[in-house]
């Protein structure tokens, strides 16, 4: 026998209150697992965006059209390297609830603007030999199992086409992924060629000019020089980096952590008043014992050792099977998730700062009856006055 | 007989509770040699109990000093005094104080955890002490698959197991039926007179008392009788 055998053992005494303090902690660490994970995989893919890539959009809402002819005149501000632009298409597969990430754009600009988009040499000709071609991510290929080549028909709930339908027929012509923004994956890009020429109203109109320039340095001269350009025009203009522009979209949704930590303090001021009170209870109820302990020679340290140690295993071992748990459902669901927090997945980031946690909540929990068991009096624990 | 194991020279103990002082005892004086066997009798509320927790140092006295084999104890600190006991002090108690979730041999074992004893050697002295009170065969049976007799004997066994060279008992038969307190009573005379052990019992039971070599009757805090049985 050691110690820690001393420790499991007070721990296995009441089998069903250890249990049920495990449950407790395995759904605040579960919960702890599932939302930081969304919460670094949601921003993470708002501030991946390159430090030169900017975006123009109308001034009054980012929903409203451009002009098209304002890409080729963004093209021509000094300092600009390359410039593509994008309108929104509202696509879906087969059913509405199928919905697709989905722009038109056009293709050499947009290749030019997003180089670490990774497509074979075959596939990128592909795509700008063929006006119904479609570049995939591969997150939504896998999702769908699309493979180049395949023809498929994908339905706007925006647009019209000229005869009534509201399906476009595409050739896959690349599967593309992006190592440096794995949010992309989760995208399709149609030619905004061919969308332009069948679209039954908003043609040569856009909602965004993306750009890169040749320095993160002229980044500020450049956003003036535009927005000036087209100052007091009928289709004014907003310029940012894109990162900034992607933060400011994510915001609209609400701001999601500041939610996702409202969540997690309530989750774990529950579960320090549940697990902690239990704890001291647990304790109390051993008086006697730890008042035999002391005499037989147990310091007070050594038992306020022995009941930290208790509370930080539970503690912990509830924070591992909680994150197992959020590590199994995360990558179970992994493909209905990627659609709004592509790359989701538990990281040791994750992992570790929970276990962090975890000890903090043991100490939290433990400390009070720890602290009872160092300052206990023998006597008074064997009831002996 | 050899040196004393215990003196206590003017020992005065007393508690404030609301107010008011409670006097346990006052200016005591005691002398136990080693290999005593001392049976300490007397009423509720005499201060057996107390005069027992002093010589253990789980209580603190308010004057006078307490001395164990010529050192004084009585000004140790509450570590120093948990090492003082865990090295010389062996403890049994009327209700045993098993763990209940561990074993005969685990509960024997406790205060062996404190040494620096390996596992082979924890073990060893472990059945050494349960082979001393007839419990071999029970080493691996928790307590509430004991009779109240066979936990207190594994109770003798935790305080013996680290060899210590007093044993403070508090009504080891207190609980106890006839047959197994006779049983505990033999044990503790064999240990007395086999194993050199000093050993105190307070205890209101005159059979118990009688196994002593001297009876001590406590009144009042004041001993009022001295009887020497051997």
């Amino acid at each position: 026998m050691n110690q820690a055998l001393l420790v499991a053992k007070n721990l296995g005494r009441r089998k069903l209150r250890t249990g049920l303090m495990l449950l407790a902690l395995l759904i605040a660490f579960f919960l702890y697992g599932c939302l930081e994970s969304f919460d670094r995989a949601f921003y993470a893919s708002q501030n991946s965006a390159a430090d030169n890539r900017l975006v123009s959009v109308n001034k009054v809402n980012f929903t409203l059209p451009l002009p098209i002819s304002y890409a080729a005149q963004i093209g021509l501000v000094p300092g600009v390297s390359a410039v593509s632009y994008q309108s929104w298409f509202g696509g879906y597969y087969q059913d509405p609830r199928q919905f697709l990430i989905m722009f038109a754009s056009d293709p050499a600009g947009y290749l030019a603007v997003y180089p670490n988009l990774q497509v074979t040499p075959a596939e990128r000709t592909a795509w700008l030999a063929d006006r119904t071609g479609l570049l995939v991510g591969r997150t939504v290929a896998t999702k769908y199992h699309w493979r180049v080549g395949d023809h498929v028909p994908i339905s706007s709930n925006i647009y019209t086409r000229a005869k009534g339908s509201h399906a476009w027929d595409f050739t896959i012509s690349g599967i593309y992924s992006f190592p440096t923004d794995p949010a992309r994956e989760g995208q399709v890009i149609m030619r905004h060629d061919y969308f332009d020429e069948t679209v039954t109203f908003g043609r040569d109109t856009i909602n965004m000019v993306m750009f890169t320039t040749k320095s993160a340095a002229l980044n500020e001269a450049v956003i003036k020089r535009i927005d000036a350009q087209f100052a007091n025009s009928p289709y004014e203009t907003t310029t940012d980096t894109a990162a900034a522009f992607n933060r400011a979209f994510a915001s609209q949704l609400g701001n999601i952590a500041l939610i996702i930590r409202l969540v997690l303090i309530s989750a774990f001021a529950a579960i320090l008043l549940i697990v902690g009170n239990t704890m001291v209870m647990a304790v109390r109820e051993r008086t006697r014992e730890i008042g035999v302990l002391k005499t037989l020679g147990f310091s007070g340290t050594a038992i306020m050792m022995q009941i930290l140690a208790e509370s930080m295993l539970l503690s912990v071992t509830g924070a591992l099977l909680g994150l197992a748990v959020a590590g199994l459902l995360i990558s179970g669901l992994k493909e209905v998730i990627a659609g709004f927090a592509p790359g989701m997945h538990l990281a040791w980031q994750e992992v570790v700062s929970a276990l962090g946690w975890a000890v903090i909540l043991g100490l939290a929990t433990g400390g009070l009856p720890a602290w009872s068991g160092l300052k206990l009096r023998i006597a008074t624990a064997l009831g002996r006055i | 007989m050899t040196d004393c194991a215990f003196q206590l020279r003017h020992v005065s103990k007393r508690f404030t509770k609301v107010k008011e002082t409670i006097t346990i005892f006052e200016g005591l004086d005691l002398d136990i040699p080693a290999e005593d066997y001392v049976a300490i009798m007397g009423p509720s509320g005499s201060g057996k109990t107390t005069l027992l927790n002093v010589l253990g140092g789980i209580d603190q006295v308010t004057d006078g000093e307490v001395l164990f084999n010529g050192q004084r104890v009585d000004t140790l600190s509450e570590s120093q005094l948990a090492r003082w006991r865990a090295n010389n002090i062996g403890f049994i108690f009327q209700f045993y104080n098993l763990m209940p979730v561990l074993t005969a041999a685990q509960n024997v074992e406790l205060p062996l955890l404190l040494t620096s004893f390996n596992t082979a050697e924890r073990r060893r002295r472990v059945e050494i002490a349960l082979s001393l009170v007839n419990l071999s065969e029970r080493s691996g049976h928790y307590p509430r698959e004991l009779s109240g007799g066979q936990q207190q004997r594994v109770a003798i066994a935790r305080a013996i197991v680290s060899d210590p060279q007093v044993l403070l008992c508090d009504e080891p038969t207190g609980d106890l039926d006839r047959s197994s307190a006779d049983e505990v009573l033999k044990i503790l005379k064999l240990l007395n007179e086999e194993h050199g052990k000093t050993i105190i019992v307070v205890t209101h039971d005159p059979e118990a008392a009688a196994h002593a070599k001297r009876v001590l009757h406590l009144n009042k805090g004041v001993f009022v009788d001295r009887t020497v049985l051997t």
